[in-house]
């Protein structure tokens, strides 16, 4: 059986995609066969950011409706063997997705691959629901900001009571928090909420941090799950977050603000 | 912080994070409660604001209706407020 696990948030533009793209390459990486849907039916980019666009041919809706099999929506990623892309529809609309249709999807991946992972659009309605529908474990991606923390907040109301293990009376889906563009040294001066206030109002334990970093963009821009850019901070921290997602253990970094020396103060700004 | 600023020292500065959190806790709470109540709720309200308005003046603001689950038993608590003659 495969492990689910939803990436969302309810606001958009928080990472998700991102997350996604870096979470299931890191988890990939580890040598578990994993597989990464988009089910932003009509807003597809998870392909984009990770470099398969022009390999696109078939895709969930496709197999959902029997026009594809799965084998053949299925890309395997240039860098990770052990890493698949099942790319979500540009032309129809999100309806397109039914729980019967999506379930038999699911069902069939489950039977070969250990991990499942549900790349969420954003917003509360049916494509959200459909990613979240069928998860085992969701990860929830929130900016240390008042609208991000609320939808958040939304969201984990609806994992615990339409999801399909509140619907059945099973264990509850399984919540991780992760943060992500945090800025350590605006938390310092009071200007940003810290990680441990949005942990107290959402209640949930902590994945892991995502600093904010010029690095996301630039791996994005390429294409690359800023996760392979094992030289910098961003990258490091999904590689954290991924470790203690498969059970490891691992200290929280990238918290606190780096000091800046005297000379770099005076003339770039605090 | 600009290099002027930087012999003035820190001045005006406002914690808004702090800010941020106190409306979240208390926005997030309030939307908690309500996400335990039935559908019904909201048009029962509106229901049972028409029926006291055919005797009574209030505002919609004046009927509070919530639910109530213990282990047992739901209770529907109904808190009507009447204007002052």
């Amino acid at each position: 059986m495969a492990r689910i696990i939803v990436v969302t948030s309810g606001k958009g533009g928080v990472g998700k995609t991102t997350t996604s793209a870096s979470i299931s390459t890191g988890i990939a990486k580890r040598g578990h066969k994993t597989v990464v849907i988009d089910f932003d039916v009509g807003l597809r980019n998870l392909d984009l950011i990770m470099n398969c666009e022009r390999r696109v041919v078939y895709d969930f809706v496709n197999v959902i409706q029997g026009e594809a099999t799965l084998n053949q929506a299925l890309i395997r990623d240039k860098r990770v063997d052990t890493l698949f892309i099942l790319p979500a529809s540009q032309t129809r609309g999100k309806e397109a997705l039914t729980k019967e249709g999506v379930e038999k999807v699911i069902n069939e991946l489950s039977q070969t691959f250990d991990y499942i992972i549900c790349d969420s659009p954003a917003g509360i309605e049916h494509g959200a629901q459909m990613a979240l529908y069928f998860a085992d474990e969701a990860i929830v991606v929130t900016n240390p900001e008042v609208s991000s923390v609320r939808d958040s907040d939304r969201i984990l109301g609806i994992l615990q009571s339409k999801s399909r293990r509140a619907e059945k009376g099973q264990d509850p889906v399984k919540e991780h928090l992760l943060v992500t563009r945090y800025n350590p040294a605006r938390v310092e001066r009071g200007e940003m909420l810290s990680v441990a206030d949005v942990e107290e109002i959402l209640a949930i334990p902590l994945l892991g941090v995502i600093p904010e970093s010029q690095v996301v963009l630039n791996a994005s821009n390429q294409g690359l799950p800023v996760i392979l850019e094992t030289e910098t901070d961003a990258g490091q921290a999904y590689d954290d977050a991924v470790a203690r997602l498969v059970g490891e253990e691992r200290e929280h970094r990238f918290m606190t603000a780096q000091k800046k020396g005297f000379i770099s103060r005076m003339f770039k700004g605090g | 912080m600009s290099f002027l600023d930087y012999f003035r020292g820190k001045k005006t500065n406002t914690n808004t994070a702090n800010v941020a959190k106190e409306r979240l806790q208390i926005i997030v709470a309030h939307e908690r409660g309500h996400r335990k109540q039935p559908d019904y709720l909201p048009a029962l309200q509106q229901e049972l604001l028409a029926v006291i308005r055919k005797y009574v003046d209030i505002s919609d603001d004046m009927v509070q209706v919530e639910i109530d689950r213990t282990d047992t038993c739901s209770v529907l608590e109904l808190n009507v407020t009447l204007p002052e003659k």
